[in-house]
């Protein structure tokens, strides 16, 4: 029997025919990137290839890397195998990646979820015959609220901190997570600051477009009591910290799918946990699985073995691939003070 | 349920215990009398009975959900609660409603008298009115094992800002046998009548641990010494020719120690008495093991009550002459008990505990040593003009606990934790060694900090070499301190040996596991300490 399309190699997701790897997680020649969080973009690769819309944040980085670049849907031939990127709705620039070869489809979906957020190009079903998805919520508890309720909930409270003399602080990933959330605040209820994580990422994501409200960024220099009642976006691990501290009063949040679990919730022991995700909730996984047509599913990173179960009980072939990914997982979740 | 499921979230939102008063102050101020009754009755332990077993739920609630029940059941150990899976698993509701809490506990009540299936069709009505945080409160009324975070102490405070009646007062007013059935918000606290509950008993007055040296406490000669007994403490009330013994847990205990249904021929009326109850033979106490085969029988059998016969070692007495004597000094009140108590003849169940005399701090901390010679933990120290304080106050009482036995030994098993240890590996089980084998002796939960158990539970996922269902066997590699307060043979055990008070002191990052104690250890300590 011939080789698959894709094999699953120490390396990584391998494609024999078409010698190229997609999100290794050590040095290879080539490799197709479906987004620029640090786990699937490594670094020490001989040749990228990733969306236009992926690339200023990957060179910003990754430093000097040779990076081609493709829009979503342009098809590339790599040795007789097609490939093709589409989107994944999961931060902006993040894409599945379609490879096809004599007939046979198969997509890798990278990190992806179904809601449109309003930032990321939005997630689009793509037909295959094999499908390797993640699931890092892959547990029926997981279902996620429409993001306009949550940005009612996020605004509430901020504005409540700020009619009783608080700052507010808000824990996020520096890229994807945090634009989602300034997105979503309305800046009528007071100045928004910026982490230079945060902010580095911003300039870049408005240099190609993306909307974000204006934002300050924090400075050693920057007197707090200049700026009354002010929202604070901030890389989860600068929450607690001297640099956080000068903004007291404060009362700080974090948003991360795992905020659904009271558990977790009381152990980050922050004020709000704000239950938002870019990962896709249990609906959304079962939905876009279903929506590719595919029999077999590999499932990654995740709740694996639950969920292979699960999808076998629906009559399809899976089989559980290991994988470096760490996602949005729950010992970050947790380890990110 | 709206405006409670608002309390609820408010509590949980928050590490502050300010706010958290604040919160339950408002409440309390604000909400309907039946509400607030239930709601001062759920922060004080009074639950609703458990109507629907958790077997059912789990069944209706995976049917509700469209999923099969292994898959409910795979989600519940990674929630860590099953109130919160349920909630969280159920398809979004149909309906609202604005029925009070009330409405919903009194439902919950009158499930016991319903078949199954008229239970599974009101559980899921109620389902599907309730948005996933009231489901959330709904649940945890219905399986028994409501808690909010909320100390009673808290709610004591908030219920005092509520009200403007004293703290302590309302700690006295909330003790005993009541619920919102047998009393209102009016008999129970704004006007009640102090002669309507004859078994109602004072809160207790507990003490923390001295963590100083004694010196710290200044004069000797301003304290007094007592032996700290292991047993479990208790308040013997003598009233209206009946007896009540309630337990620390606030829990009518009376029905369990018939011995002392011949208080009243020995103590007049009017009689309050706070001390250690214990297994007594011979004039001696004897081990916790003996007292535990008490606790948890409802009815003692003949033989059962000959074999471990139970006293009251009494070291206090709150009320004299039907009066409430708990503001007068220790050493007064101490001398009311002797003088009722000196010359009982010995089959009464009340004894007084020897008295230590003591000249300075280094003749108490010699007498210390031998507290394990005196079937004692240690030492109870009181300050002679101290009154009869409400719950845990300090400064005035101490206990001065002997130091812990310890003994190394390795983790062979890991179990995830519930609530707020979900995901978090914290409940394990230690062996000692016997040639090859790794014989298991106890299980301990407790005595990491939170980064410990962060970086335990990283290696558990990664050196797991089987699982029993939630249970995960381990490579054998860490080794832990563990701290006990006894150890007894127990043939019920693989080892042996039963621990009393387990704990995790340390982990032990700098020994091999070759280097842990021994079964052989383990025995030795049971002939010296057993």
């Amino acid at each position: 029997m011939a080789d698959p399309l894709l094999t699953f190699t120490d390396d990584g997701i391998f494609c024999p025919i078409g010698d190229f790897h997609i999100d290794p997680w050590r040095p290879v020649p080539r490799a197709l990137i479906t987004h620029g969080h640090a786990d699937h973009a490594r670094s020490g690769h001989g040749m990228y290839l990733a969306t236009q819309n992926a690339a200023p944040v990957m060179r910003h980085r990754l430093g000097d890397i040779t990076l081609e670049t493709v829009r979503y849907g342009e098809e590339r031939t790599l040795n007789g195998v097609t490939v093709s990127y589409h989107p994944a709705g999961h931060v902006p620039g993040s894409a599945q990646i379609r490879v096809a070869h004599k007939g046979e489809v198969w997509v890798v979906s990278g990190d992806y979820k179904i809601e449109d957020d309003g930032l990321s190009e939005p997630f689009e079903p793509i037909k295959c015959h094999a499908f390797i998805t993640e699931c890092t919520f892959g547990l029926p508890v997981f279902k996620w609220q429409p993001q306009r309720e949550i940005a009612a909930e996020l605004n509430a409270w901020w504005a409540e901190n700020a009619a009783q003399g608080r700052n507010t602080i808000l824990g996020a990933y520096a890229l994807g997570k945090a634009q989602r959330l300034l997105s979503l605040l309305n800046p009528d209820i007071g100045p928004i600051l910026t982490h230079g994580a945060v902010e580095n990422t911003n300039a870049i994501l408005r240099a190609q477009g993306v909307r974000l409200p204006d934002t300050v960024l924090v400075t050693p220099d920057l007197n707090p009591k200049d700026h009354p009642g002010a929202l604070i976006v901030a890389p989860p691990s600068a929450l607690g910290t001297q640099w956080a501290r000068r903004f007291r009063p404060l009362s700080d949040g974090f948003a991360s799918g795992w905020m659904a679990l009271r558990g977790v919730r009381r152990r980050r022991a922050a004020d709000r946990g704000f239950v938002m995700s870019d990962h896709a909730d249990w609906a959304g996984l079962n939905t876009a699985i279903a929506a590719t047509g595919a029999e077999r599913i590999f499932v990654t990173h995740g709740y694996t073995s639950i969920f292979r179960r699960w999808l076998e009980d629906q009559g399809y072939e899976a089989q559980i691939v290991e994988t470096a990914y760490e996602g949005e997982n729950l010992d970050t979740a947790e380890g990110a003070a | 349920m709206n405006r409670f499921a608002a309390l609820f979230q408010a509590l949980d939102q928050t590490t502050s215990t300010t706010a958290k008063v604040a919160a339950l102050a408002d409440y309390l101020t604000a909400a309907p009398e039946p509400d607030r009754m239930w709601t001062i009755a759920l922060l004080s332990g009074r639950r609703p009975k458990r109507t629907v077993t958790t077997t059912l739920l789990r069944g209706w609630a995976a049917e509700k959900a469209e999923i099969p029940l292994w898959l409910f059941e795979e989600s519940y150990p990674i929630v860590g609660d099953l109130a919160e899976t349920i909630a969280l698993i159920l398809p979004p509701a149909e309906r609202t409603s604005d029925r009070s809490l009330t409405y919903w506990i009194t439902e919950i009540r009158a499930l016991a008298s319903r078949d199954e299936s008229a239970r599974k069709t009101a559980v899921l009505d109620a389902w599907n009115h309730l948005t996933t945080p009231q489901r959330f409160v709904f649940n945890k009324l219905i399986t028994g094992g409501f808690r909010m975070g909320v100390s009673q102490k808290l709610m004591t405070r908030a219920l005092a800002r509520a009200t403007e009646i004293p703290e302590s007062d309302l700690a006295h007013r909330l003790m005993g046998d009541w619920s919102p059935d047998t009393h209102t918000f009016e008999s129970l606290i704004s006007a009640p009548d102090p002669t309507a509950d004859l078994s109602r008993p004072y809160p207790f007055y507990l003490a923390y641990a001295l963590e100083k040296e004694p010196e710290s406490l200044g004069d000797p000669t301003d304290w007094t010494a007592e032996w700290k007994w292991d047993g479990i403490r208790g308040q013997l009330i003598v009233r209206g020719g009946q007896y009540y013994l309630w337990s620390r847990g606030e829990e009518l205990i009376s029905p369990r120690f018939p011995e002392f249904g011949r208080a009243p021929d020995f103590l007049p009326d009017g009689t309050v008495l706070d001390g250690e109850l214990i297994g007594w033979h011979d004039e001696k106490p004897m081990s916790f093991n003996a007292l535990q085969k008490r606790i948890g029988r409802k009815n003692v059998s003949a033989k059962l009550l000959a074999e471990t016969p139970v006293i009251l070692l009494a070291y206090d007495l709150l009320e004299f002459e039907s009066k409430d004597i708990r503001e007068i000094p220790f050493v007064q009140r101490n001398a009311r008990l002797h003088s009722l108590l000196a010359h009982l003849p010995p089959e009464a169940p009340v004894r007084l505990p020897p008295r230590i005399s003591f000249a300075n701090w280094d003749e108490l901390a010699r007498i210390r040593e031998t507290s394990r010679e005196n079937s004692a933990e240690g030492l109870m120290l009181k300050r002679k003009e101290s009154p009869y304080l409400t719950g845990r106050k300090k400064g005035d009482w101490w206990k001065w606990k002997i130091a812990p036995l310890t003994i190394d030994a390795v983790m062979i098993y890991a179990q995830q934790g519930h609530g707020r240890r979900a995901n978090l590996f914290t409940d394990f089980t230690f062996a000692v060694r016997d040639g090859d084998n790794m014989i298991p002796f106890t299980k301990a939960y407790s005595g990491l900090t939170d980064a410990e158990f962060n970086e335990i539970t990283k290696w558990v996922r990664k050196n797991t070499l089987q699982r029993f269902g939630p249970v995960r066997q381990v490579r054998p590699e860490h080794v832990f301190e563990i701290a006990f307060e006894g150890i007894q043979e127990s043939p019920r055990h693989k080892s042996g040996v039963a621990l009393r008070f387990p704990r995790m002191v340390r982990w032990r990052h700098d020994k091999p596991v070759a280097e842990a104690n021994t079964l052989e250890d383990l025995k030795t300590m049971l002939e010296t300490y057993g």
